[in-house]
């Protein structure tokens, strides 16, 4: 494919054919992701569930994330406190500095903070797993003895990443509310019964809810994304570490994409 | 002639620009064991994964049993998987999965069979191919090579099929292991009366095995005989994969 276009304009690349190719290749792999997602969630919203394998990659991608999860929490929370306060001094209105963090975690950083890293540490290692189950030929493996890999591998890292990242995201929330808490009180004199009052009145369910649904779909775009890449890895070490590496890029920008697709979203429905 | 358990007719398959498969005609008749030559990157792997249908000819037709099966999806693609076994090159074992939980897959899984019972299948049949009850609850990780294919055999044959797939059952094998294991596959394959393709580029496994054996060279089957025939194949490319030479009219792949 690629040497065609290069052997005609004479050993010199074509830009305009590198575009349209590039354009091609893009809309061509989009396509192919949806397609891959529809089976995806598909195999994961009909029955049987396979209840044994849900659960152990519930703590896989759940547990072993609290400490990765509480400690980007407690640092975002913090920063952000910080610079509402040197913001909103400018102005005068340094006192609402417990609710613009409780407001900002709950609706926009909690989640993220959650899908990014866990774009990182979940999705890279979806990817690498699948793909070493792909190049030592364990997949048609599966395949061979009727095991369809979308039921068997795909549904239950799927569903598992939708019902735990809410649970990662609400601790996340707590601890990032606690980071601009420890700052405020300790760094910036702030009274702590007012400001843990402040946060708790301004606090509204629509707030949380807005993260959670957020954290549903990270969850989505994260078990996908690895599996997806994964599932095309190409043979040796080096392929299954590209579809690691591709895999986490790809999900950490679904992650900033859909968020804002999903704040403009909720902002215009009123949530 | 009895209709064959398998046959491959006219299956092409290419990879961009590579043309693997170039009009392979093949068959096996129930019972008979057939061994494919060819050299290294010759497609030996990708026949048998289009045979079994993880990979769709982009031309020909596959029949199992009579029936075309080369566009077959979902519950036929079943019903045919559910008769066939399959070695493959690398063993395949789950890591995940313990060796009796891997010999047991299909039970457990498409079977629903209770966890008790497939595990006392599962320790019958690795006692088939020589391994103890103590490595039942081993990882694959935790056994040697020459295990390992002892377990991917026990895995195949579990469910008795009526055809089994074997990808280089001995390469990566000391001698005496691959004679082993050689050894195994003619006694088990007999046991279940089952119909075998076997590929290998190891000669001694291929005259131990082969009712039949047959050649695939630049993606066409180019000559074929009973195993007795191999040393008068009366070819030149057979002749050459035979005597392991280098020089002749099939050039390494370096
Ligand atoms: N999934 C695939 N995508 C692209 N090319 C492939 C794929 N599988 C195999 N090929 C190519 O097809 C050719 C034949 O491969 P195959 O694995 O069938 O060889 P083989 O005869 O089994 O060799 P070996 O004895 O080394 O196992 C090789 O050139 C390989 O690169
Ligand atoms: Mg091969």
């Amino acid at each position: 494919m690629s040497d065609a276009s290069t052997s005609k304009s004479g050993g010199f690349p074509n830009p305009l054919g590198w575009i349209g190719r590039a354009a091609i290749g893009l809309f061509a792999e989009i396509g192919r992701l949806i397609i891959y997602s529809g089976k995806v969630i598909g195999s994961a919203l009909s029955p049987p569930w396979n209840l044994t394998q849900i659960w152990k990659q519930m703590i896989a991608i759940g547990f072993y994330s609290l400490p990765v999860v509480g400690l980007s929490a407690v640092f975002i929370g913090a920063a952000l406190a910080l610079n509402i306060y040197t913001g909103g001094n400018r102005f005068g209105a340094e006192q609402f500095v417990p609710n613009i963090v409780v407001l900002g975690i709950t609706r926009e950083l909690g989640a993220t903070i959650t899908g990014l890293m866990l774009a990182g540490r979940v999705t890279a290692g979806i990817a690498a797993e699948i793909g070493a189950m792909k190049v030592t030929e364990q997949i048609d493996a599966l395949k061979t003895l009727s095991a369809n890999p979308f039921r068997y591998l795909y549904a239950p890292r799927f569903l598992a990443a939708c019902l735990t990242l809410p649970l990662l995201v609400l601790v996340a929330d707590i601890i990032g509310v606690m980071g601009g808490w420890l700052v405020s009180v300790y760094g910036l004199d702030f009274d702590s019964t007012t400001y843990l009052r402040n946060t708790i009145d301004f606090m509204t369910t629509e707030d949380v809810m807005v993260g959670l649904i957020k954290a549903v779909v990270f969850g989505a775009v994260i078990a996908i994304m690895g599996c997806y890449q994964g599932s095309l890895s190409k043979a040796g070490a080096t392929g299954v570490g590209r579809a690691a590496t591709l895999s986490m890029v790809g999900a950490a920008v679904l992650v900033l994409a859909t968020n804002y697709i999903m704040s403009t979203l909720f902002v215009n429905i009123g949530l | 002639m009895t209709q064959p358990i398998l046959e491959l007719i006219d299956v092409e398959k290419s990879f961009g620009s590579n043309h693997v498969l170039r009009g392979v005609n093949i068959d096996v008749a129930p019972g008979h064991s057939l061994v494919i030559l060819g050299g290294s990157g010759s497609g030996k792997s990708v026949m048998l994964k289009n045979a079994l249908g993880l990979m769709t000819p982009d031309s020909g037709k596959i029949l199992f049993d009579g029936d075309d099966v080369t566009y077959d999806q979902g519950k036929e693609r079943e019903a045919m998987r559910a008769r066939i076994g399959m070695l493959f090159q690398s063993g395949a074992l789950f890591d995940s999965l313990t060796v009796w939980e891997n010999v047991a897959f299909r039970l457990l899984n498409a079977e629903k069979m209770k966890r008790s019972e497939a595990k006392e299948r599962a320790i019958e049949t690795l006692k088939k191919v020589r391994l103890g009850a103590s490595v039942a609850d081993l990882y694959p990780a935790e056994i040697s090579g020459g295990m390992q294919k002892r377990v991917a055999l026990a895995r195949a044959i579990i469910t008795k099929p009526d055809l089994i797939f074997f990808d280089e059952p001995t390469t990566g094998l000391d001698p005496i292991t691959a004679d082993a294991i050689n050894d195994l596959i003619i006694e088990q394959v007999k046991a279940l009366g089952a119909a075998s393709i076997s590929i290998t580029h190891d000669m001694a496994s291929a005259r131990k095995i082969a009712d039949e054996i047959a050649m695939l060279f630049e993606g066409k089957i180019i000559w074929r005989g009973p195993a007795s025939d191999i040393d008068h194949s009366g070819n030149d490319h057979v002749d050459q994969f035979v005597h392991g030479r280098a020089d002749g009219p099939i050039q390494p792949s370096i």
